[in-house]
């Protein structure tokens, strides 16, 4: 008998003590039921304080299959717009425990998510007719304005990876993902509440476990302010309807992005409530890819943009001062043409605002072949790495690393390696690279490096990372090894640019702009259009870079863009005798109108 | 001096026994309430629609049965006995053809609003109907009569029971063996009810294991401890000492032939087979030995019969399990014995059971926090398994607190059944304790998954009033006759 007891207690012993946690961690699974109260994603406004991106409620239907009677499945279906075999397949899936692995016919299950606000009163109505239906609301993103969905991002459901990776989140959750709505998600999403429940053996819910002594309430999530101008923004867009290509404008003096457009462009709208799914199919399959980010994520030439950076390199190397002239011999010039007519030779400031082909070509030669070649072209390669290396120091060849912009690009700068590889260790030389001379060739710059080379050039050798969200983390001035007295000329010859060069026409009457212009060749059709610059000179405000593809000179699309958009910047608006240029942008049609906007 | 007389004749009840008796009882109470109360829902505990308000009810009416217990005249119960017996083995007879079957049995007779298990009340009938008839004087239970007289007192009310379709309640009348065993039953009873469970256990463990050649695991098992057994009661009861060495020689080396001959394939001799002919053989030779010494030595006819007993038994073994147990009994065998894993189904109980115990832990969750057992998780959880609530809402603690309570209560009982002048009295004590202690056995067994489920309820703890009644006149019989054992 004491044999017996003491086996007996052994068991106990066993079961208490040793696997005490194994059976505690199951009774809990078995008798907590842990309903989350969810915190309101934060609120997302433009540098002005207008919304952007707020809240709006939704409505989930819920059923619980035990109270569920014989009901108008027709009429039910017909108030929420969907179809019977929607329904019943719904129904099948939640009864499928292997999908729905939390399944109860005690317990309320979710049916159709993301009701509008109409279906939802019209149900509310006519709820006593379905006994064991409920609704429950939720919010979901609104926008004020049809722009911006490329920064923005979406909301979406958590994937299992998500889960994974991140033990907050649990199946049905939503979370950012892509843009702004990705990387601020620890702030804009807050922190779940919980409110724990008992519930009995057949999954109804009991009472309050320990009268809230575990519970947690929810923290709304934090408001996020975006250094876009909301104003410029659509503006933008509205220049770049029926064009492909981005525009980027920052603010020079702290890095704030202004406006971030890549054309063509959707309502970002689209991707949210029910209708997210189809949608995105719809922008995946389109052939103009419209949910490509082209400000940060297409790799254009630079073109003659380039030839800015190439004049404060080759300065800060020694290879040309302010004061040196090379000869053009305009379209018999050798091995580069120049595309306009001038007179020769060209001094400094004359080739920047003439876009002159051979005077940079010789500016790369004479820098890169200043202490010569060497013995197997190893001094020629070791200057070849020191002009890459100031090339770089301007945020080109790389991501911007520690911005918010969430898809970025590198863009490309060669490396002495990649010449290697083609050419041969000795089997390249200046003139085998001419290319990198006017910004073609390998070079590869997004909208976005192209705009902050604007910004640096208005800071005269600086910048700050360029960024979307005001928020403290930004503000270090990160120098370019280019020294400040350099960029001097540069400026004049950019300001002459739009003054007496090319761009003359588009000009604003009473806004210095500083700029340049680039026309690009490329295996899609016609030239690529592309300016950068920024204003006004003297105490510049606004940097921006815009690229429109197969449409022209750089002269004809990309610089009356960007004349428009720093007026409308900087005035708020565009002046009646300046609307023709407007009329003509807006008009302009380069690819079909395949722009998305939702009804 | 009349006065003097008087007290000195009456010895006062044994406060030992009756504050444990309390004691459990209480600690009953206070785990229905834990059992069925919520926090907030347990308001009163006088609300009598609830199970704790009832027990309330119950134990009054047990406290007033053990106050009129005591102040019976012993007496009463020897003169009795038989027709306490007649009149409980009447009311068996009467459940079975007037009652409605509930849960699947027949042994609830429904008086008004009043609802009785005759078959609770069945036990101390026949504990005192077997007290009054082991105390005779000229009584000796190696004599055919007196033995086939016991079993008769037995077999009534357990034929009645079963045709209840109460299994478990029967079962309870297989432990008076162990009173039998007290009153000279000899050692090898014990040993032969020992080892049929054993082998029963052995086969079934191991019947779903089989080798290539066809064998059943747990056939080979039991036939190898059937010659095991052979060769260890010839060893023990053979004065000449050479005998069993050269039997396990003999069957050692026949043995390892056939394993030789498996081994390299020589020719295929099933294990089987090979086994059986030597448990044959020794049949044969033991009964030859007890036919040589002419009759002398007895032992060599009895290890003869129990060799082919044991060969009959375990080729019926499964026969037994799967024809005469039902399926939910064999289910809960296999779930117990581990052959079988069915945590939704006959293994439910005792996994949300397991459970519940389990995440207790050292103290316990707290009084009418048991989250298992309150939400129900655990069925029966008042009755056949309060003994869960205990252990989880006061942990390792109350549960090992329970046990050693019960155990005290047995051990006391034992031990005034040892100091009681008349032999109805000892034998009453004796079949109390172990009545006490096989429901122990059983039901705090099942609840921690070392037993299968047997329906039986936990003395003063598990609801019910027939239960708690039937214990408590039980245990207070014997508490009055020790009262006037001076």
């Amino acid at each position: 008998m004491a044999l017996v007891a003491f086996a007996y207690v052994i068991q106990l012993f066993l079961l208490q003590i040793v696997n005490h946690d194994k059976y505690l961690t199951v009774s809990e699974n078995n008798s907590l039921l842990k309903k989350v109260d969810f915190p309101t994603r934060g609120n997302i406004s433009d540098r002005n304080g207008n919304l952007i991106v707020y809240n709006r409620a939704a409505y989930d239907v819920l059923v619980t299959m035990k109270d569920v009677t014989p009901f108008d499945s027709l009429d039910f279906c017909q108030t929420i717009n969907i179809t019977l075999e929607q329904l019943r397949e719904r129904f099948a899936d939640i009864k499928d425990r292997k999908k729905n692995k939390g399944y109860s016919p005690y317990t309320p299950q979710v049916l159709i998510t993301q009701l509008s606000v109409k279906e939802n009163g019209m149900l509310q109505e006519k709820l006593h007719k379905f006994p064991g239906f409920e609704l429950r609301s939720h919010t979901l993103r609104e926008y004020s304005t049809k722009s911006g969905a490329h920064f923005l991002g979406s909301i979406g459901e958590v994937s299992q990876t998500d889960i994974d990776n991140d033990p907050y989140y649990s199946s049905g959750d939503f979370m950012g993902k892509s843009g702004i709505e990705k990387y601020y998600e620890k702030t804009l999403r807050g922190e779940k509440g919980v409110t724990i429940y008992l519930r009995d053996f057949r999954g109804r819910i009991q009472e309050h476990f320990r009268n809230g002594e575990y519970d947690v309430t929810a923290k709304a999530g934090e408001d996020l302010t975006l250094g876009i101008d909301l104003l410029l923004q659509e503006y933008g867009e509205k220049l770049m309807a029926g064009k492909r290509g981005g525009i980027v404008a920052i603010e020079p003096k702290t890095g704030e992005i202004l406006a971030m457009i890549s054309a063509p462009s959707f309502d970002p709208a689209l991707l949210v409530g029910r209708e997210r799914s189809k949608n995105y199919k719809m922008l995946v399959n389109d052939k103009e890819k419209p949910l490509l980010n082209r400000a940060t994520s297409a790799e254009y030439s630079p073109g003659s943009t380039f030839k800015t950076l190439q004049a404060l390199v080759c300065q800060q190397m020694g290879g040309i001062t302010q004061s040196t002239y090379f000869p053009c011999s305009g379209k018999g010039s050798h091995p580069i043409k120049c595309t306009h007519s001038h007179g020769s030779p060209v001094s400094f400031l004359g080739a920047i605002e003439q876009s002159c082909n051979p005077y940079f070509w010789n500016t790369f030669r004479t820098t890169l072949e200043k202490d010569g070649y060497g013995a197997k072209n190893v001094t020629f390669k070791k200057t070849y790495n020191t002009w890459r290396d100031y090339v770089l120091s301007f945020g080109y060849g790389g991501k911007f690393e520690d911005s918010d912009v969430n898809e970025q690009r590198r863009g490309n700068i060669p490396t002495e390696k990649y010449f290697n590889k083609v050419f041969g260790e000795t089997g390249w030389r200046a003139i085998t690279i001419r290319s990198l001379a006017i910004g073609q060739g390998e070079i590869l710059v997004t909208p976005l490096q192209l705009a902050n080379l604007g910004a640096i050039i208005a800071n005269h050798g600086y910048y700050i990372t360029p960024h979307l969200a005001r928020t403290a983390d930004f503000g270090e001035k990160i120098y370019t090894k280019v020294d400040a007295k350099y960029f001097d000329g540069v400026v004049q010859g950019m300001w002459q640019v739009t003054d007496i060069g090319s761009c003359r026409w588009y000009k604003i009457p009473d806004i210095p702009i500083c700029g340049k212009t680039g026309t690009t060749q490329n295996s899609h059709g016609k030239d690529h259009s592309l300016f950068m610059g920024f204003a006004p000179k003297d105490d510049p405000k606004i940097a921006i870079a815009v690229i429109v593809e197969n449409c022209g000179f750089g002269a004809t699309w990309a610089w009356p863009i960007a004349s428009l958009m720093t007026e409308m910047y900087l005035k708020r608006e565009i002046a009646p005798n300046r609307a023709y240029i407007e009329e003509k942008i807006v008009n302009a049609k380069f690819i079909n109108d395949a722009v998305l906007q939702s009804e | 001096m009349l006065y003097y007389n008087l007290s000195e004749t009456r010895k006062s009840a044994d406060w030992i026994a009756i504050l444990l008796y309390a004691l459990l009882v209480l600690m009953g109470e206070v785990s229905i309430i834990g059992a069925c109360g919520n926090v907030s829902s347990f308001t009163d505990i006088f609300s009598f629609s609830q199970f704790y308000g009832k027990q309330l009810v119950w134990i009054g009416c047990a406290s007033a049965i053990a106050f009129a217990m005591l102040k019976i005249d012993a007496k009463i119960f020897l003169v009795f006995s038989y027709f306490i017996y007649a009149c409980a083995v009447a009311l068996l007879v009467v459940t079975i053809a007037v009652a409605t079957e509930i849960k699947g049995s027949r042994s609830w007779l429904v008086l008004g609003p009043v609802s009785l298990q005759p078959a609770e009340f069945a036990k101390f009938a026949t504990a005192l109907a077997l007290a009054r008839y082991m105390s005779r004087y000229d009584f000796n239970i190696l004599k055919l009569k007196h033995f086939s007289m016991v079993c008769f007192i037995l077999f009534l009310p357990v034929v009645c029971i079963l045709l209840q379709n109460e299994t478990g309640s029967a079962l309870v009348y297989s432990i008076f063996i162990l009173v039998f065993y007290r009153e000279g039953l000899p050692d090898f009873f014990l040993f032969l009810f020992c080892w049929v469970i054993f082998l029963f256990i052995l086969i079934l463990r191991n019947a779903s294991v089989s080798f290539d050649s066809g064998e059943q695991l747990g056939n080979v098992l039991a036939y190898g401890a059937i010659i095991v057994a052979e060769v260890v009661m010839t060893m023990l009861k053979e004065p000449n000492k050479r005998m069993w060495r050269i039997m396990f020689l003999c069957e050692f080396v026949v043995m390892f032939l056939v394993w030789v001959f498996n081994q390299f394939e020589w020719y295929h001799i099933n294990y089987e087979y090979a086994l059986m002919f030597l448990i044959g053989a020794g049949a044969l030779f033991h009964l030859g030995c007890f036919l040589l010494y002419m009759a002398k030595r007895k032992i060599h006819l009895l290890i003869s019969g129990i060799l082919i007993f044991s060969v009959a038994y375990s080729f019926s073994v499964n026969h037994i399990f799967t024809e005469i147990l039902q399926p939910h009994q064999q289910m809960r065998i296999k779930v117990t014995l581990g052959i079988e894993d069915d945590p939704y189904g006959a293994g439910y109980n005792v996994n949300q059971s397991k459970i519940a115990i389990g995440s207790g832990g050292f103290f316990g969750k707290g009084f009418l926090n048991g989250t298992q057992t309150k939400l129900r998780y655990v069925p029966e959880q008042h009755t056949d398994f309060i003994f869960c609530t205990v252990c989880e809402e006061f942990g390792f603690l109350g549960a090992l607190s329970v046990v050693l309570l019960y155990l005290a209560l047995i051990y006391r009982i034992l031990y005034l059944a040892e100091h009681q002048k008349t032999e109805f009295s000892r034998i009453y004590g004796y079949c109390v304790a172990c009545i006490f202690f096989f429901h122990l056995l059983i039901n705090i067994g099942m609840v921690i998954g070392l037993m299968p489920v047997i329906g039986i309820p936990l003395p003063f703890f598990s609801y019910g009033g027939s239960s708690l009644w039937s214990f408590t006149i039980l245990l207070f019989i014997f508490l009055c006759l020790d009262k006037n054992n001076k």
